[in-house]
């Protein structure tokens, strides 16, 4: 494990938040994405 | 033009028109201040300016979405739109009307809602020359905010959130006019960036205003 | 051909599906690598190991200013030559710039906090990241707001407008209270104020990453704003008949 020395804490919670944030979006971007094309798929199969 | 202008004041100032209103709001809003700060007059004195300010702010705010919204249900809002004069032209009077009911009344009151924050006698010249330049584009920035929100069923909030942030840089160089006024500092600078704002935003948003009126009216 | 051929939307999701495999790829290689170089990286001799913070809070400020730069300038092609496409491009990259101005604000509080002594200061660079947080903020919400696409495409762009010049007017006028605590730009040109090569690379890296990842994210929110689009038109038209 690498050395942090004193401010590990900060560190980490930078990366934590920062990390969170990103994964945040991206699984926002790509449940959407996912959602649309299922719905248009099943309107253009059915319809 | 001046009829349009007229006619517009006839309404605010007609009963529930809302007229007062503003300035009613502005005076509760001086009088928590204290409720949450503490009545130590040290304490009150060097935030005034900013109290003050930020009241004039809001107080603005609350009358905004009139400045379309009524005419916008009654149709009269598509009258206006085919009228010889151009929209540039109605937004400008709207937003006139809308400073002289709204702007002019707490420009005249902040003075004496100052004694309530202890602001110092040397800043109230400043506070009310600063009110004076920068309220215009306030009301002006509304009219904008307004034009954008006015189709929208829930516009009043959202109409907040649009235009707060646009009367940041009001805020900044008026508090600091103020601020240097009672600190017998130099308020010149902070004017003239102040007075520059209000120009800029008289000369250019009415047509970012129209355009935004135009689009809803389509 | 004139690159005004991608505003076709079918083009566009042609194109953007050949390319988006490749984009992902090197975006998440790219972030990845970056930020885990810049994780590992020595500790400096004044910052201690808070330098690795470096390493996300300047990608995701330098990314925020340009989402909003690349808002505006979609936004304007969406005025002046009604490309719907660009429109929805905006649209999909305001979350996207709204996420990073927040990583860039938090990751920058929590260094303030033990090197500056204080979480928050109103500094002229702070502020007026918190400002533009702000008209993400109002623009997305004006865009989730109007139910008509083609206004709410038409009201968006000239909110964007707008705020851009405001954005840039309040950045100057918070410059007026003070210099500031921030520090200068972190890639100076200039020899001696320059970071060294072992933070500068792994920051190149980083920045390459989250513009990738930007791309990446645009492209398929993108998809995701044509698709709903076209569901939308389809079941107008059987509504009528």
């Amino acid at each position: 494990m690498i050395e942090l020395g004193k401010y590990a804490g900060t560190v980490l919670a930078a990366y934590g938040v920062s990390i969170l944030l990103l994964i945040g979006i991206v699984w926002q971007t790509l449940a959407a994405n996912a959602r649309a094309r299922r719905e248009l798929e099943k309107h253009e199969k059915h319809g | 033009m001046l009829a349009l202008l007229k006619r517009d004041l006839t309404l605010a100032t007609r009963a529930g028109g809302g007229f007062g209103l503003a300035v009613a709001f502005f005076l509760i809003l001086c009088a928590l201040v204290p409720f949450g700060v503490g009545p130590d007059s040290e304490a009150l004195r060097p935030i005034a300016p900013g109290i003050l300010w930020v009241g004039a702010l809001l107080s603005s705010l609350l009358s905004l979405d009139r400045i379309f919204a009524l005419d916008h249900e009654d149709g009269s809002l598509d009258l206006l739109a085919t009228a010889p004069i151009p929209l540039e032209g109605v937004v400008a009077v709207k937003a006139f009307a809308h400073w002289i009911t709204t702007g002019l009344p707490l420009v005249v009151a902040a003075p004496v809602f100052g004694l309530l924050l202890h602001l110092p006698g040397e800043a109230v010249f400043w506070l009310i020359l600063s009110l004076l330049i920068g309220t215009p584009a306030l009301s002006m920035l509304g009219a904008f905010g307004a034009g954008v929100t006015v189709g929208l069923r829930r516009g009043g909030l959202l109409l907040s959130l649009l235009v707060l942030p646009l009367y940041i840089p009001t805020l900044i160089f008026g508090t600091e006019v103020t601020r240097r006024g009672a600190e017998a500092a130099d308020p010149f600078t902070p004017m003239l960036f102040l007075g520059g704002i209000t120009a800029g935003v008289l000369a250019l948003v009415p047509f970012a205003a129209a355009a935004a009126l135009r689009v809803n009216l389509r | 051909m004139s690159i005004w051929e991608y505003a076709n939307p079918v083009k566009f999701m042609r194109v953007s599906g050949a390319v988006l495999p490749w984009l992902v790829a090197t975006a998440v290689i790219c972030t990845t690598g970056g930020v885990a170089w810049g994780f590992l990286t020595p500790e400096d001799y004044r910052q201690g190991s808070t330098v690795k913070i470096v390493f996300l809070h300047v990608p995701a400020a330098m990314m925020a200013i340009n989402i909003w730069v690349m808002m505006l300038v979609a936004s304007l092609i969406w005025l002046i030559r009604r490309h719907h496409v660009s429109a929805l491009a905006a649209k999909a990259a305001a979350p996207v710039g709204a996420v990073m101005t927040l990583i860039a604000l938090a990751t920058g509080a929590i260094w303030g906090q033990p090197m500056w002594g204080t979480w928050w200061e109103w500094d002229p660079r702070l502020t007026s990241f918190l400002i533009l947080l702000l008209f993400y903020i109002g623009y997305i919400a004006l865009w989730s707001s109007i139910e008509d696409a083609d206004s709410a495409a038409d009201l968006t762009g000239v909110l964007c407008l707008v705020g851009s010049v405001f954005a840039l007017l309040s950045r100057y006028a918070v410059m007026f209270w003070n210099q500031g605590l921030h520090q200068g730009a972190s890639l100076s040109v200039a020899e001696g104020e320059r970071m060294s090569a072992v933070y500068r690379y792994p920051l190149y890296l980083s920045m390459l990453g989250f513009l990738l990842l930007f791309l990446a994210l645009v492209l398929i929110r993108t998809r995701t704003e044509i698709r709903r689009r076209r569901l939308a038109a389809l079941q107008a038209r059987e509504m009528r008949g």
